[in-house]
């Protein structure tokens, strides 16, 4: 027996109530699956997970938990997550995702500054904290540890209680779950942001019901569909779309112990996955996957394979059709499992030429623009045809604005509607400057064609050349992708070295691909330098060896890449010049 | 204290996997700074250590590693 996904949403009162109604609306469909490698560990349907959410909201009331008070998750992405989640909303509390992929340091600072009653943590991540200066020293609060071995001694410190989380539950508990207006808040979810000091945004039922409403119209998911979590689901991204989105529609949700590769490939076919979200990053490195796949086949092979993907392409009629896709692109749908219906691309800016790849054959990847502010989803690509240069037109109910146009039609970007966020806790002048007459000010950059949007980049990082021109970074970047570097940033060279003298001219910081050679990838550049507009053209490069610092959802850390720079590289002499003499780098005479 | 041969093999199997010279390898080198490697790539290098020695390391372990040694004694815990 299943119902329709939109069934009621609109009057579900708060996210409890929405698990409250999915348990019983879809009780013996699918919910949660866990899975080891090649061991599936767990399989829950909508039935036991309310079971377990309602037990563990049981343990949670005879603690002292009481209705609005706050629960922290720290805890990579798995059934026992969204467990502790929902058993936080049945009680009417307000849920503190936290960053399991942060320093133990800094996500001791964010428990400090959410204060939470209650903290449900993940053994080995409670241990590395106990490692850290300032746990002794940590506020009251309750601690509940998932997964440690029963009678292991627990790390403790003079405030905190700790129990194991699987001790923590009331089986008779059935009490029917707190009611919460649309107005009450129901996360803080600080927002990974790209510099400065981390932001807990304020988000409430009604915002998460509103993002709910208008992606389950443009993505009806039902039971039977498959959403496999890779992104962590602290992250506002699959916090929408992979916790709090299937019990919306009754679609079952793909947990993995391992994130490599080659398990993640495996998963998307042994549970015929329907859909993922990905960042750029992952969707490159599919692209690099696919690409080996159809160039080892033997010639003829390949060649039938470009026609029939010519032909994929005419059939499809300007937008990526999996069902003609797949029965004509066999190789490579069934690598990706033979069943994805959608990939959703947000966290950063996609390259364009990955996303047509991809529509090529057939394979529906949508790109979109979120914040955190704003519940998660912003804009979102429809496909109908796809623009790959654009991140997709406003969700159904959100209002987008480009504040102050310059002469090319770029401006910020302001978004208004049901989703936007309440403010930042704690941070009344930051929410000052965020929320502006009702409009939420991202800081970033973009201009709207015909209703898409198109993105230009952050507003703090634009570059002002010499010749009153604004120089979008994340543009050159994107132009760049396919030399032969693993990754690579551009700055101005004054932005890296204030102190130095040096000018506004731009600098890329390039780490070459593993079995890359210096002087290739050093003449391809100034190969595509030359086809650069003049004043996106780049002086010089400066070749880097380690990883870039990047924040959960991959997002590249500007600011903490060019401290590092200016440490590690303190004279701008270490820039390589290109295409000298036309092009005189930025070196010594800086 | 890790076996010295068994560390060798560690090293060994780093230099092949991301093209350096075993004789640049120390077990005290910052294997993400030394191998110019992310955090994917190590996962990369984990699989395939997994394979030769025939163990299982979760994911979460790669947070505590910094040097070869680390690395080692990872997997020499659980042969």
């Amino acid at each position: 027996m299943t119902s329709r996904p939109l069934d009621g949403l609109e009057t579900r009162a708060g996210l409890g109530d929405l698990l409250d109604h999915a348990g019983r609306a879809w009780a013996g469909e699918v919910c949660l699956i866990e899975s080891d490698r090649e061991r599936e560990t767990e399989r829950l349907t909508y039935a036991e997970v309310r079971r377990r959410a309602l037990a563990l909201a049981g343990g949670l009331e005879a603690a002292g938990f009481a209705p609005g008070e706050r629960a922290a998750v720290l805890a990579s992405n798995q059934s026992k997550w969204h467990v502790s989640a929902f058993a936080v909303f049945l009680r009417g509390g307000v849920l503190v995702p936290l960053d399991f992929l942060a320093t133990p340091a800094e996500q001791l600072a964010l428990l400090e500054h959410a204060r939470p009653a209650v903290l449900f943590v993940e053994a080995h991540l409670w241990r590395a904290l106990a490692a850290t200066d300032g746990f002794q020293s940590q506020s009251r609060r309750r601690v509940l540890v998932l997964g440690a071995p029963p009678g292991e001694e627990l790390p403790a410190a003079p405030a905190v209680t700790v129990s194991r989380w699987e001790d923590c539950r009331d089986e008779r508990f059935d009490a029917p779950p707190r009611r919460r207006r649309p107005d009450d808040l129901a996360s803080i979810v600080y927002s990974s942001g790209t510099g400065g000091r981390p932001k807990g945004c304020q988000l409430t039922h009604g915002n998460y019901l509103a993002q709910l409403g208008s992606l389950v119209e443009l993505h009806p998911l039902a039971p039977g569909h498959r959403y496999l979590s890779i992104l962590p689901t602290n992250h506002a991204i699959d916090f929408m779309v992979g916790f709090i989105g299937p019990y919306a529609c009754g679609a079952a949700v793909v947990h993995l112990r391992t994130l490599r590769p080659e398990w993640v490939r495996d998963a998307l076919r042994r549970y015929r996955v329907t859909h993922v979200s990905l960042v750029p990053a992952h969707l490159a490195g599919l692209e690099g996957v696919v690409r080996r796949r159809i160039e080892d086949l033997p010639a003829a092979r390949r060649a039938l394979f470009r026609g029939l993907e010519a032909l994929t392409v005419l059939l499809s009629r300007g937008r990526p059709r999996p069902r003609i896709a797949r029965r004509l692109l066999r190789p490579v749908h069934r690598g990706l499992g033979g069943r994805l219906e959608a990939v959703f691309v947000g966290g950063a800016p996609c390259d364009p030429s990955t996303l047509r790849f991809f529509h090529r054959l057939g394979i529906p990847v949508a790109n979109g623009y979120g914040l955190t502010e704003a519940c998660t989803a912003v804009t979102l690509d429809r496909l109908d045809p796809p623009r790959p240069e654009t991140v997709g037109r406003p969700l159904p109910g959100v209002e987008l604005r480009i504040v102050e146009p310059d002469r090319d039609g770029v401006g910020e970007v302001a978004v208004r509607g049901a989703t936007v966020m309440r403010g930042y806790l704690d941070e009344p002048a930051l929410t000052a400057e965020a929320l502006v007459d009702g409009w939420l000010m991202t800081g970033d950059l973009g201009r709207l064609d015909d209703g898409h949007l198109e993105l230009r980049g952050r507003r703090k990082n634009m570059i002002v050349t010499a010749g009153g021109k604004n120089v979008y970074p994340e543009d050159v970047e994107i132009a760049l992708e396919g030399i032969g570097t693993i990754e690579h940033c551009v700055f101005a060279a004054h932005f890296l070295w204030p102190s130095r003298g040096a000018d506004e001219r731009l600098v890329l910081v390039a780490r070459p691909a593993e079995d890359g050679d210096e002087d290739i990838l050093l003449a391809a550049l100034t190969e595509t330098n030359r086809r650069l507009p003049p004043h996106q053209r780049l002086a010089g490069v400066l070749p880097w060896t380690t990883a870039f610092p990047r924040t959960a959802s991959m997002k590249l850390r500007r600011a903490a890449l060019a401290e590092e720079i200016r440490r590690r590289r303190p004279d701008p002499a270490a820039v390589v010049g290109l295409d000298r003499p036309a092009h005189r780098a930025p070196t010594t005479d800086c | 204290m890790t076996d010295p041969s068994f560390l060798a093999q560690v090293l060994a199997l780093a230099a092949a996997r991301f093209p350096i010279p075993r004789a640049e390898l120390a077990p005290d080198d910052d294997i993400f700074e030394r191998l110019g490697i992310d955090s994917l790539q190590a996962l990369e290098l984990l699989s395939r250590l997994e394979e030769r020695f025939g163990v299982e390391i979760p994911d979460f372990e790669l947070r505590s590693v910094r040097n070869f040694h680390d690395l080692a004694r990872l997997i020499e815990v659980r042969r």
